[in-house]
């Protein structure tokens, strides 16, 4: 293990760093591309802390919704005692893979209407919210204002 | 490539496409713009009396979206000779050589674009007033402006036995699926919502494709010049109307036109300027668009970076901004 200062907690001094001690000393175009890079340390702190347990979240809804669309397509399914990948790569690949599958079944009209639709549109929101509070918290608070 | 030696080209490339020594002062690089560099500079011209102000567009390298500073420059010259607001362009620079990179040379128009000034400076209290019907009869005299007779046929049109907005609906469905690295279903939605909900086939005229919020260059009187007329082609004139209002145009501020304006207002202004009457249902239409193509374009800009092609934290972060964009597109679908 290693000592304190975590992850976290290191990518936060560096963030501190380049906001107040380096940012002033640049002109306009380095500051706007400094404050870009804080910004970043920031996304990347957020994501440390939460993104795994976001990923599993995602992971399970879309499990769910696999269920949907197999019950509507009248086909077997057994999702209730599934649990997430435990390593954060395999999960990754997962979800890409359960995107792949609900963006293909959107497209060819599976979510056009009805309760598939209202599960879809459900679990998308949930999906942009999460995104959203690592990429940009504040913006999701003004935009539920 | 240094500024020092981007001056030093810069003024023999002039000195030949005069025919006069020419001494470059001052180059200094504008900020913003991911897709093309823009340089402010002053030339001393053999025979005249006191040094021009001048702006250097510059291609930056390879990208991922179509730019061609050529037909800007025939833009650009079309519309000022159709009485929209945009900067004198003087040379066109053919040669890639020369600069390092396809360019051209216009008139430097003083005044500002960043959003956060408009939005927020009490010095642009009365330009933020009178903005938005300012926008709207600018874009009646665009959308008046005759292709044909400019010369302009090299634009992308409609493709033949499809309306524009299924042209346009294709075009950024397949730059999207060349591209992302990974699968968006909010991306999937709203393309099938727009193949699902094509506007009938209207008026077909030019569409300036980038008309929004730091595309217009402003001072304390409102809108001085239109800029940045590299998305321009061919389609329906109500594709500009609904970009003008997408959310991420709006720069945090709290009204649909730019932060600054009401969308009623704006369609009043550009309806009183000639522009036509304006669906309300069909510019809904095209702000969802607007939405699927930003969030396209923040893919784009993306992958160049992934790509390794432009190594710039800036394209590296419009990646994540994708999430902003894919939010207000589920706010839009019903």
């Amino acid at each position: 293990m290693q000592d304190r200062p975590t992850t976290v907690e290191l990518l936060a001094a560096v963030r501190d760093f380049v906001t107040r001690d380096v940012v002033p000393t640049l002109d306009a175009r380095r500051q706007f591309h400094a404050r870009v890079a804080a910004n970043v340390l920031a996304i990347v702190e957020r994501e440390l802390r939460d993104g795994d347990a976001q990923l599993r979240e995602e992971w399970t809804r879309l499990r769910t919704l696999c269920a949907v669309a197999a019950d509507r397509d009248g086909g077997p399914h057994d999702v209730d005692d599934d649990v997430p990948p435990a390593d954060p790569a395999t999960l990754r690949a997962a979800v890409v893979a359960l995107n792949a599958d609900l963006a293909a079944r959107i497209r060819a009209g599976d979510a056009d209407h009805g309760s598939f639709r209202a599960a879809v549109l459900h679990h998308l929101r949930a999906t942009t919210d999460d995104k959203l509070r690592i990429a940009n918290p504040g913006y999701l608070e003004e935009a539920s204002r | 490539m240094t500024a020092a030696e981007l001056s030093e080209r810069l003024a023999s490339y002039l000195t030949r496409a005069t025919g006069g020594a020419v001494a470059i002062a001052g180059l200094r690089q504008l900020p913003g713009g991911a897709s093309r560099e823009t340089w402010a500079f002053e030339a001393m011209l053999a025979g005249e009396p006191q040094p021009r102000r001048l702006v250097l567009r510059r291609d930056p390298g390879p990208t991922s979206v179509d730019s061609d500073r050529a037909h800007e420059f025939q833009i650009l010259r079309a519309a000022r000779a159709s009485g929209v607001p945009v900067p004198e362009v003087y040379w066109l620079g053919d040669d890639p050589e020369a600069l390092g990179a396809r360019f051209f040379i216009m008139e430097y128009v003083a005044g500002e674009t960043l959003a956060r000034r408009l939005l927020r400076d009490a010095e642009y209290q009365h330009a933020r007033g009178v903005m938005t019907a300012q926008l709207g009869a600018i874009l009646a005299r665009i959308h008046a402006l005759d292709t044909t007779v400019q010369g302009l046929d090299f634009l992308a049109a409609p493709r033949a036995g499809r309306g524009a907005a299924q042209t346009e609906v294709e075009r950024y469905e397949q730059l999207y699926r060349g591209l992302a690295p990974e699968p968006h279903p909010v991306i999937e939605l709203a393309l099938r919502w727009l193949e699902t909900h094509l506007p009938a086939p209207g008026r077909e005229t030019l569409v300036h494709g980038d008309f929004r919020i730091g595309n217009v260059l402003f001072d304390a009187d409102g809108v001085r010049a239109i800029l940045d007329w590299e998305l321009a082609h061919r389609g329906d004139p109500l594709e500009d109307l609904g970009w003008m209002c997408v959310k991420a145009w709006r720069f945090g501020g709290p009204l649909p036109v730019g932060g600054v304006g009401e969308r009623d207002e704006l369609f009043a202004a550009y309806e009183q300027a000639g522009g036509g009457a304006v669906d309300p249902a069909a510019v809904h239409f095209w702000e969802l668009f607007g939405n699927m193509k930003w969030a396209v374009i923040c893919i784009a800009q993306a992958r160049t970076f992934l790509d390794g092609g432009v190594a710039s934290l800036e394209l590296a972060s419009l990646g994540r901004r994708t999430a902003e964009v894919e939010h207000e597109l589920m706010r839009l679908i019903d």
